[in-house]
């Protein structure tokens, strides 16, 4: 679904990404650890299209297309999505007209109608059900004034009404608490499927004890330097990273 | 000749022509001589350094115009709030069009300013109320001196006008360049209430130059909502002079919407008589090509309790120039008053400007103050937030503007006015934003 190759990328001439090599397949999970400044975010926005950030080498391939030269909402409209790790927060739309205006656009990008006023309540009805996400939670501005928590949890509410291909989860654990977490995770869970994908960026094995994944990369200065399974996140928790460290300088 | 002589010698013929009693005869020759005197307003003056005249004024204007114009309603329709049952005063290059027209004297008037000028029974009336609350500038006399047509609304005390009463000049072009100057009269008495919407219009690309001038009268715990959409074209230009008078516990509110014109200065100036006064003035623009518009305001706080609220938020685009002049005068009297302002801006081009200066004269030393002012750009984080989730560029962006308008937007009370200005913002975006705010 989603292959990164030697891919260099740079933010006012400085150079973060540094040749990352990755494939993501289809009902996969794959975790992104690292220490920070190591890149994780940056290859997060990379992925999702944001200007600031220019390729310089390499590309990104989704579903056999590279979609390196495409905007943020046409990769979007394609099946990306990005949690983030600092929602973003615009006061005067609510968040039901923000994802009824996200929905139609992605729509209206894939040749179809608007969506039915009655579908869309009943999507939204049962995808904030799904986040325990209360209705009156809706109709305010979307993210202002929003706790960490619950920005967090509208971002899992977001994916799930947008039924992204690839969901990319930028540090979607920090700021919540074991309820808030246990609920995003859960979300995610019910969330996933055989036919997406899903990258968890974290710095705590913690969210991966609820979001297990297939596979496990370390990122270090810009570059993925050591994968493994499950069990290297447990590592991590034990020893840090500086072990990883030693053995990439060494 | 140049514009000023023109008018001059016009004013002579013009005196000799109309029906009216001798104190509004008086008053207009006192005006001229003021607007004699005086002239155009230049940037020399303090209130005008960043808007000039020059170039509007050189068009050779004709300052009556004679002809009569017909338009049928269905051309012109759009131009209304037309889903609701309203009051409607309309003028055709200054004159009255009666079939256009809804006006009533059932329990009220609304009707016409030229019957009201000249008719006795509306002559104490006049007496207490005609230039009464008209500073004496340049162009505010310019348009008293020819003041003979515009809205006449008198609504006696307590009432609740139900229906929206629409005032709407329309310039058809057809005598090349045109200059109007239409005056409104409104008193609100003890207790009422009643919404007004104005509108210029002009219907092809011929120049127009409308220098209004409205007289608003507010009396004891009356209540006043003024709307004004400011949406004329690319020749169009307008200076708004609106005074408005408050006596004790009054509200009047005033929501200026500007979105087109060549040039547009909105001179608003609320006076407050009375204590325990609200007085609201609220005001997007989003203009861009060569566009300027300039909101000159002014509430002098004359009596104790009393409070303004000012709110004006602006996106500009292209070359165009906006201008935003607050001024607040609070007197020795006017003790607890809490007086508020704030100006927003948003420039989407490199090339667009905006000068916005407050200016508050405090004299009194138990009050509330504040102002504050803002210019910046459209916010990159928020924007590839929005297109993350697929919302395309243009659409954020018109998203984005709609949520910097909503706060003025939301005090919108008459919610077809509300869904009207949203849908001529998203015409104006060139987006279609799938519901109202």
């Amino acid at each position: 679904m989603l292959k990164i190759d030697n891919l260099h990328a740079s933010v006012e001439d400085k150079t973060i990404l540094q040749g990352i090599n990755l494939e993501v397949k289809a009902g996969e999970v794959h975790a992104i650890m690292g220490p920070n400044g190591s890149g994780k975010s940056t290859l997060a926005s990379v992925i999702a299209g944001k200007e600031e950030y220019e390729v310089t080498k390499g590309n990104i391939e989704f579903n056999g297309e590279d979609i390196d030269e495409l905007a943020a909402e046409e990769r979007a409209h394609k099946g990306v999505f990005l949690s983030f790790q600092y929602p973003v927060e615009i006061p005067g739309v609510s968040v039901t007209n923000f994802m009824k205006t996200a929905i139609n656009e992605t729509r209206k990008a894939q040749g179809l109608e608007d969506m039915p006023a009655k579908d869309m309540l009943k999507l939204i009805r049962e995808k904030s059900e799904l986040l325990e996400i209360d209705r009156k939670f809706l109709s305010r501005s979307l993210n202002e004034g929003f706790s960490g928590g619950e920005k967090k949890r509208n971002e899992i509410f977001q994916m799930a009404m947008l039924e992204p291909k690839l969901a990319i989860l930028d540090e979607t654990d920090s700021g919540l608490d074991i309820d808030a977490l246990r609920i995003v995770a859960n979300g995610v869970n019910k969330l996933k499927s055989k036919d997406n994908a899903v990258v968890v960026i974290t710095h705590y094995q913690r969210l991966l004890d609820y979001i297990v994944p297939d596979f496990v990369h370390v990122l270090y200065n810009g570059k993925i330097v050591k994968s493994g399974t499950k069990e290297l996140a447990h590592e991590l928790e034990e020893k840090g990273y500086d072990w990883i460290k030693e053995e990439v300088n060494a | 000749m140049d514009l000023k002589e023109k008018l001059l010698s016009s004013f002579l013929v013009f005196e000799n022509q109309v029906d009216i009693d001798t104190y509004v005869h008086d008053v207009r020759n006192d005006a001229i001589k003021i607007f004699e005197e005086k002239g155009f307003p230049t940037k020399k003056e303090e209130a005008w350094k960043y808007t000039s005249l020059n170039k509007i004024l050189k068009e050779d204007y004709s300052v009556f115009p004679q002809q009569e114009n017909a338009i049928e309603y269905k051309d012109i329709k759009k131009y209304f709030i037309h889903d609701i049952d309203t009051y409607k005063i309309v003028f055709i290059d200054g004159k009255y069009s009666s079939h256009l027209s809804q006006t009533t004297h059932d329990g009220m008037d609304v009707c016409l300013m030229s019957a009201a000028l000249s008719k006795p029974k509306y002559r104490i009336l006049i007496e207490n109320y005609f230039n009464k609350a008209a500073t004496k500038d340049s162009l505010s006399s310019l348009n008293t001196a020819f003041s003979s047509e515009g809205a006449y609304i008198h609504i006696p005390k307590n009432k609740m006008v139900e229906k929206p009463i629409q005032i709407v000049h329309f310039s058809t072009g057809n005598e090349s360049a045109t200059m109007l100057q239409p005056r409104n009269l409104i008193v609100v008495d003890e207790n009422s209430h009643v919404q007004i919407i104005e509108r210029h219009q002009s219907l092809n690309n011929s120049p127009v130059l409308t220098n209004s001038v409205t007289e608003v009268f507010t009396n004891k715990r009356a209540i006043v909502d003024y709307y004004k959409i400011q949406n004329d074209g690319s020749n169009a230009s307008l200076i708004d002079n609106t005074f408005i008078k408050q006596k004790k516990e009054s509200v009047a509110s005033v929501h200026t919407f500007t979105f087109g014109g060549k040039l547009t200065r909105n001179n608003l100036n609320f006076f407050q008589e009375g204590e325990r006064i609200d007085s609201i003035l609220k005001g997007v623009t989003i203009i861009g090509e060569k566009q300027h518009v300039d909101h000159n305001t002014l509430v002098h706080h004359i009596e104790p309790n009393c409070e303004s609220h000012q709110d004006y938020k602006g996106i500009f685009a292209d070359s165009s120039t906006g201008v935003f002049n607050g001024k607040v005068i609070v007197e020795k009297e006017a003790q607890k008053t809490n007086a508020f302002q704030a100006n927003n801006n948003i420039l989407v081009s490199d090339k667009a400007t905006i000068n916005t200066k407050p200016q508050l004269e405090i004299f009194a030393d138990d009050v509330k103050c504040s102002h504050g002012c803002t210019i910046g750009q459209l916010d990159e984080s928020a924007m590839f937030y929005m297109r993350s989730r697929g919302i395309p560029e243009k659409e954020a962006k018109a998203l984005l503007m709609y949520a910097f308008s909503n706060n003025v937007l939301s005090s919108v009370k008459i919610p077809e006015m509300k869904q009207r200005i949203t849908k001529i913002i998203a015409n104006k975006l060139g987006v279609d934003i799938g519901f109202d705010l």
